[in-house]
């Protein structure tokens, strides 16, 4: 796959669904007859996608909420991570 | 420290149209209680919900035959569960798909018993190939992921190239090659489902280039027959580690297949809450954690990874749910499922053509069978029942 630019829209993968469990204290990725815990930084990357936002507005987000910078290139590792796997896919 | 019951099965009801020879409902079902009311359902939902239940899976029998199933599925919808459907598609019409979208279904697990009509309809005692093929059409009208499942086995096994083609065909995202399980009516028919080590590793080899040539585009999960490893599966991640499922009767369970265990007394939701149930009870602490292990498994360095493997085929092939698992070339009793293999094989080899006697799992035999007997209700390979 070719690097990802920051202007592409990642969501939710139709079939795919994210929700946060209070009984795992963690969000999780739920599809057919199966489950992905989410550690904390996936949970607030995945959050965020939600095919509007472009992967660079979900970068500036975080960075905003967790008061830091230069998270570009390890979310990209995680959305392109996230594509593969068909956890996300592209919007227009 | 146990943790919650991430994954709720509730058989919603033993009835179903099908009479699959492989089926894992227990043999006895027929003399089971009477199935749970809604509101019990919706009540478990709630209950299974607070405990940390999240996977929903509404299965049977034929959960369409139960006239409250958009009920229930709304009420599990609301809750936050993931709700998915595990069908034969008998029942599954254009009005209750699109009910069930409404409520807030997220899945269909649809079953083939083959690729050939002649096969599907041979294996499930019923004529409903086309009727299959067409809710598989169903299912993607209405934007619901497909998982097309098909149990192999013996009869069916050589067709697995054929089998892809029609998921491919039919539009699934999903394929489930599961070989057959042997508990329940499957147990009773292992003689003529076992396949040979020769089949499996062609259907293996047919799997693996289905899955070059969709690179990825559908994800196909070839589960293994355990008869043919030397490691039993960790089953149910360890009984009362996961798994919640409860029988029509409202028969709350470790396994899908543990109301054969003997002297497990399981409870019932007609009579405790599941918190207490979950976390309480005897039947559900039974088989946690390693105080139940015998040797080998008991100083075995693979324990926390296979738990023993599977206290049914422990049970099933030695008499004594505490031994290790058969499957495990380490069990004194390994050469059960070795010799077992060697029969299928030899079948397999044999020119002449073998008797084969299935038995049909509908009402009238699941009165007949007798546990740990033969069943005296049998239906014979090419003999069509109506």
């Amino acid at each position: 796959m070719n690097e990802l630019t920051d202007t592409v829209k990642p969501a939710i993968a139709r079939g795919m669904r994210l929700q946060w469990e209070p009984a795992q204290e963690a969000h999780v990725l739920l599809y057919p007859e199966g489950m992905v815990k989410l550690n904390g930084s996936a949970g607030a990357i995945l959050s965020r996608c939600d095919g509007v936002r472009t992967l660079a507005d979900i970068v500036a987000d975080l960075e905003r909420a967790y008061d830091t910078s230069g998270l570009l290139e390890e979310v990209r590792a995680f959305v392109t991570m996230a594509l593969e796997k068909r956890w996300l896919e592209l919007r227009a | 420290m146990t943790g919650p019951p991430l994954w709720l099965l509730l058989e919603l009801t033993y009835r179903c149209p099908l009479h699959c020879v492989y089926c894992y409902n227990p043999t006895e079902f027929a003399r089971t209680g009477a199935e749970l009311p809604t509101a019990d359902w919706i009540r478990v939902l709630r209950e299974a919900r607070a405990l940390g239940a999240v996977q929903l899976g509404l299965s049977g029998g034929e959960p369409l035959e139960r006239e409250d199933l958009e009920t229930i599925v709304a009420e599990a919808h609301t809750l936050g569960y993931y709700i998915n459907l595990i069908t034969s598609g008998v029942g599954l019409s254009e009005a209750r798909i699109a009910a069930l979208k409404v409520a807030g279904l997220d899945h269909i697990q649809l079953s083939f018993q083959d690729s050939t009509r002649e096969l599907n309809d041979f294996l499930s005692s019923t004529r409903t190939f086309e009727l299959k093929a067409r809710v598989a059409a169903l299912i993607r009208a209405h934007d619901y992921p497909m998982v097309l499942n098909v149990v192999l086995h013996r009869l069916n096994i050589d067709h697995v190239g054929e089998i892809l083609d029609m998921a491919e065909r039919l539009g699934a995202q999903y394929v489930e090659l599961a070989n057959t399980q042997y508990y329940g009516w499957a147990w009773l028919n292992r003689q003529q489902l076992l396949p040979s080590r020769a089949q499996l590793e062609r259907a293996e080899a047919v799997t693996q280039r289905f899955r070059e040539r969709v690179a990825g585009s559908i994800q196909v999960y070839f589960v293994v027959p355990d008869y043919f490893e030397r490691r039993p599966k960790a089953c149910m991640g360890g009984l009362g580690s996961v798994f919640l499922g409860i029988a029509p009767d409202g028969t709350a369970m470790p396994c899908h297949a543990a109301r054969m265990l003997p002297g497990l007394e399981l409870p019932n939701v007609r009579a405790a809450d599941l918190r207490t149930i979950w976390y309480d009870s005897e039947a559900f602490n039974r088989f946690r954690g390693e105080g139940w292990m015998k040797e080998p498994c008991r100083s075995c360095p693979e324990r926390a990874q296979d738990f023993g493997g599977c206290r049914c085929q422990a049970y099933l092939l030695t008499g004594d749910a505490t031994n290790t698992d058969p499957v495990c070339d380490l069990s004194p009793h390994h050469h059960l499922v070795t010799e077992a293999v060697a029969r299928a094989d030899s079948v397999a080899a044999a020119t002449a053509p073998s008797e084969h006697v299935l038995v049909f799992r509908d009402h009238r035999t699941s009165i007949a069978v007798v546990p740990g007997e033969a069943p005296r209700v049998v239906g014979g390979l090419g003999t069509q029942r109506t």
